[in-house]
């Protein structure tokens, strides 16, 4: 079998001499007999590093990575570079716990100082927390910070992920508080029907930019009627959309949250991924989850610590909002990294090349007959087609040609992604396909 | 040390990303952001050395011992970082269709099938993303119960021992109940009375660890879950500390109906300050339909991936789960095997076992006996007497280069210090952290004063914690901010 | 210990100053702040609450705790002090100063204790 122990056994004979036992066995003297089992569990035999290793593979080998990537929908494939990746491997950010000793964890907590600070500078708001989970439990979390006595409803825009309002959904439901969709009209959400859902009872509005078709809401407009109507404004931002489209800052949210994979995190397959949450100052109290703030010790050094703990379970325990207690931390620290090193240059670069290539993609795809646009609106680096063929059919002759395409939609249509990745040629060579229907 | 915005300089960068080879596309200044994102200008030795400095002002297990009761820091195997990095795993996009990612499936069942043998469950959910998440989703699977059974309305109580760890009153709250706290017993377990006055028609369940915060193996346990479910309420397992009796006693048997666990405890994948994590839910056969969405339990028996699960409290999370540590928690269960998962709970629970007896010298222990994988000392009669607080006791282990024991919990003991050493230490490392334990007791009583002050030889001394959170500063700002 | 004699005590070491027969001040006890530490930050109800004796109306927290201000007597707040949220070490420094919040009563204020009573109850808490 394969183990970790280094306890020989001699050392184990020492050890149990020293306690007064005889066995391993006997340490579970205060458990009742019955419930010790009697038998193995029914789980393989270890297996050496080696055949773990052949193991693994063999599993890793039944999936298919793509060569090119053409979707999105929540997931994206962006360039890591490999400064990320060897700073992420670093062992020590690796196996350290929660820097709760600060005195020992400086590096910890000012890399998650900086990963804040960063995240502040990219939505334009003025505090942000360590991290959650992803950018679904972020959406979530957000409703859960408006909803106080007097107000609870939450608003809730139906052109979001729908894997993100699955999960806001399950969230209501638990706090037993109500949860509306607001419609869609164009693939945008429905400003005149969100007139018409706001009353004193709705504790906030979210919208998600650019939204789950691509589309760039309009999202001051949005803030100013949720404002209005005294309810509070969220929006869900794609990180790289922000170093270019009006951050949510300049749009008036009180609370700016995402999905921060695309700062550096491969796909994996959905995870780990970063959920990211800002907010203005005035709701400061109300962010769940660490923080990392800055003070001095008693040198008068800058020291820093994590603060406003007074806010979490382990101290709040039944009237904390959230029960969130380890969080995304590494990946924070992965996302920092990546906007260190991309710096304001590389993150409009990157965002520039995503928004462009979709527009040169999109321009060519809608040319072929029955491939139009579904949507006018302007869009940011994902945008819906019409698809005139079997969907499955056309995914697979792409599939065929090393080409995962866009996501086909429920009702026919095809979500198409580009991002600094995807070469002028790989596009050309995809309208070709999609065109000819035929290997080229 | 400087922070990277400090280190910035106009004009520095990187050239990361080629040149863009298709027209520009540009946003009207309307729907554009009014300036570039201010993130600091550096190059990439900049970076790179920065973070290396970083490195050097943290700790992590993989430096020296570490042990934080509660937090299972074991050794944290380099094969999974292996495994972790397959381009097979990190590759592959969580929509793509399932005949591309059979592997990935195959993971996620796979891991299932053989974390339901370990805890005794019929069926399992990977989607939580850490132990609280898992808290909140087997909460959830409670209440969907009760509410299927038109007693949701009145079911909303759940009990919780005094002695639990925060987030299980937290997540009772996320999940719309209130809270029942009953004292525990003079030993530290469950009072067999006040929970039978506890339970009632209005009991939703029972939120439970065992062995409990303090280390014990609670005997009464099967009478306890029979309590509660004569009540009508369903039993949650706390899994943070099953690497007290993986492979020796399982949840299941225990009479529990759906338990979490902690991958990034029990299951060695590595912390990384704080996340991600792993929070897998179990729960029996009558709970299943009630799973997060999609399933991919062979108990769905619809093909490895099910999407239509009508009864699922829906999802708690985007996709199927943090993959990459299920990646992890998966070499780690193959490579231990049938043999080596009773095998490393043991030698945990020796360990801790071991640690206790040499520490007992000097220090009071809060409860007698033998423990399981953690013990806690309890330095209310130093503080008393000496003022030498858990704290100061904590500190001065900075100093000698240990990662001090968990500090201040469980709240029923005063100035407690948890200690949980794990399987994966040698017992030269355990003798030589017992002595150091025993040397900074003698000091701290000797010379409290000093006591105070430590640590004195770490990157900075004791932080203001009150002005930090008073006059919170909780980003870097440029000077004409 | 402090224990101005003009005021009256609860158990759960709130003090309460009774302005007029329909109006009173009610703050924390020097017993309290020491207990708590340096406070850093407190919850407040908001004007027009109400308050039911016994029950929390708010909580404070110092670095590693917050423990709930228990309402001494049935009411509705009528002004609350702005002041200790930017402040709250103020109960630190001056809790008979720091007023929390300021109520009106319906019945008379009864059941609290006189600073006699309340200094010999806190002794025996020690």
């Amino acid at each position: 079998m394969g183990h970790y122990l280094s306890i020989t056994e001699e050392q184990r004979k020492e050890m149990l001499e020293a306690i007064g036992l005889d066995s391993l066995d006997g340490m579970y003297a205060g458990a009742p007999s019955d419930l010790v089992l009697k038998r193995e569990l029914d789980l393989p035999s270890g297996r050496s590093e080696l055949g773990v290793l052949r193991e693994m593979e063999a599993l890793a080998s039944k999936n298919r990575v793509f060569p090119t990537v053409f979707r999105g929908a929540g997931a994206y494939r962006h360039y890591i570079p490999a400064v990320v990746s060897s700073v992420s491997a670093k062992e020590t950010f690796l196996t350290s716990y929660t820097p709760y000793q600060s005195e020992i964890s400086q590096g910890i907590l000012q890399a998650i100082f900086e990963y804040q600070t960063m995240i502040c500078q990219l939505t334009g708001m003025d505090v942000s927390n360590a991290s959650v989970y992803d950018g679904a439990t972020a959406a979530a979390e957000a409703l859960t910070m408006c909803r106080d006595r007097k107000r609870a409803k939450a608003l809730v825009s139906s052109c979001a992920n729908p894997e993100v309002i699955k999960v806001m959904r399950t969230y209501c439901w638990a706090a037993n508080a109500e949860m509306l969709l607001i419609p869609e009209k164009d693939g945008l959400t429905d400003k005149e029907a969100l007139r018409a859902m706001l009353d004193g009872s709705v504790a906030c509005v979210y919208i998600a930019q650019p939204n789950f078709y691509g589309l760039i809401e309009d999202a001051p407009t949005i803030g100013q009627i949720a404002h209005e109507n005294g309810a509070r404004f969220i929006m869900g931002v794609n990180p790289i959309a922000a170093a270019l489209l009006k951050t949510p800052g300049e749009c008036g949210a009180d609370i700016a949250v995402g999905e921060g994979q695309p700062l550096g995190m491969p796909l994996s397959f959905g995870g780990p991924y970063l959920g990211f949450m800002a907010s203005t100052g005035a709701m400061m109290r109300k962010l769940p989850g660490r923080i990392v703030g800055e003070t001095s010790d008693s040198e008068g050094n800058r020291a820093f610590v994590l603060t406003l703990q007074a806010r979490e379970q382990h101290i709040r325990r039944e009237k904390a909002s959230s029960n969130i207690c380890s969080n995304e931390a590494l990946c924070a620290l992965t996302a920092a990294v990546y906007m260190a090193v991309m710096g304001p240059g590389g993150i409009r670069s990157a965002a520039q090349q995503c928004a462009s290539k979709a527009h040169y993609m999109a321009k060519l795809i809608s040319d072929i007959p029955g491939f139009g646009l579904r949507f006018s609106g302007e869009f940011f680096h994902e945008f819906v087609t019409e698809c005139p063929v079997d969907t499955g059919k056309l995914m697979a002759t792409l599939e065929e040609n090393g080409i995962l395409g866009g996501l086909p939609l429920p009702d026919g249509g095809i979500l198409w992604c580009t991002t600094e990745m995807n070469t002028k040629d790989e596009i050309d060579a995809l309208v070709r396909l999609v065109r000819e229907g035929k290997r080229v | 040390m400087k922070l990277l915005f400090e280190k910035s300089a106009v004009g520095r960068g990187s050239t990361i990303l080629p040149e863009c080879d298709v027209p520009e596309y540009i946003f009207s200044s309307e729907l554009s952001r009014q300036k570039a994102v201010p993130l600091p200008e550096l190059s990439e030795n900049d970076v790179s050395r920065h973070y290396s400095e970083l490195e050097r002002r943290a700790y992590g297990v993989n430096n020296g011992f570490y042990p934080l009761g509660s937090c299972t820091m074991k050794y944290n195997p380099k094969i999974n970082e292996k495994t972790a990095a397959l381009s097979g795993f990190t590759d592959v996009h969580p929509l793509q269709p399932e005949s591309t990612v059979r592997g990935a499936l195959e993971v996620l069942s796979t891991a299932e099938k053989l974390l339901c043998e370990i805890t005794g469950m019929d069926a399992m959910t990977l989607q939580p993303a850490a132990g609280a998440h898992g808290e909140f989703t087997g909460m959830l699977l409670i209440k969907k119960y009760h509410e299927l059974r038109g007693e949701g309305k009145k079911r909303t109580k759940v009990i919780v021992p005094d002695s639990a760890h925060g987030t299980n009153p937290a997540t009772a709250v996320m999940g719309g109940m209130t809270v029942v706290s009953i004292p525990s017993g003079e030993d530290g377990c469950v009072d067999l009375e006040m929970l039978r006055a506890a339970v009632g028609e209005d009991t939703a369940g029972l939120m439970l660890t065992n062995p409990n915060t303090l280390g014990i193996f609670d005997k009464n346990i099967l009478e306890i879950t029979k309590i509660v479910h004569e009540a009508g309420g369903l039993a949650y397992y706390d899994g943070a500390n099953l690497n007290a009796i993986m492979g020796v006693v399982r949840p299941g048997d225990m009479g529990f109906d759906c338990v979490h666990l902690n991958l990034h405890k029990t299951f060695s994948t590595p912390h990384g300050g704080g996340g991600p994590g792993g929070g897998a839910v179990g729960c029996k056969a009558f709970l299943s339909p009630y799973l997060p969405e999609p399933q991919i339990s062979p108990f769905s028996g619809q093909g490895p991936v099910n999407e239509d699960c009508p009864q699922s409290v829906g999802k708690v999370k985007a996709f199927y789960g943090n993959f990459l540590v299920i990646v992890r928690a998966l070499t780690y269960i193959l490579t231990l095997g049938r043999e080596g998962i009773p095998d490393a709970a043991k030698h945990a629970v020796l360990s801790a076992n071991y640690l206790k007896k040499r520490l007992s010298e000097k220090y009071t222990m809060a409860f007698g006996g033998t423990c399981m994988h953690e013990f806690v000392m309890t330095l209310e009669r130093e503080s008393k007497e000496r003022g030498v607080s858990a704290m100061d006791i904590a500190k001065s282990l900075l100093d000698r280069g240990i990662h001090p024991p968990t500090m201040y919990f469980p709240l029923i003991v005063h100035e407690a210090l948890m200690a949980e050493p794990t399987e994966t230490e040698s017992k030269e490392t355990l003798d030589e952290a017992a002595d150091l334990f025993l040397a900074v007791y003698d000091e701290a009583m000797a010379d409290p004063e000093k006591a105070h002050l430590r640590p004195l030889s770490a990157a900075i001394r004791r932080p203001d914690e009150v002005e930090a959170a008073r006059n919170p500063r909780l980003r870097w700002k440029p000077a004409e901010l | 210990m402090n224990t101005p004699k003009n005021l009256k005590y609860s158990k759960t070491h709130e003090w309460v100053d009774v302005i007029d027969e329909s109006n009173v001040k009610i703050g924390l006890t020097d017993f309290a702040q020491k207990k708590l530490g340096k406070l850093v930050f407190v919850n407040l109800p908001i004007v027009g609450d109400e308050l039911e004796a016994g029950q929390a109306f708010g909580d404070v927290e110092s670095v590693k705790a917050v423990s709930d201000v228990i309402s001494p007597v049935d009411g509705t707040v009528t002004e609350v002090n702005e002041e200790l949220l930017d402040s709250p070490g103020m109960i630190n420094d001056n809790p008979y100063e720091a007023w929390l919040v300021k109520a009106r009563v319906g019945a008379a204020v009864n059941g609290l204790m006189s600073a006699e009573d309340y200094g010999e109850f806190c002794a025996k808490e020690e």
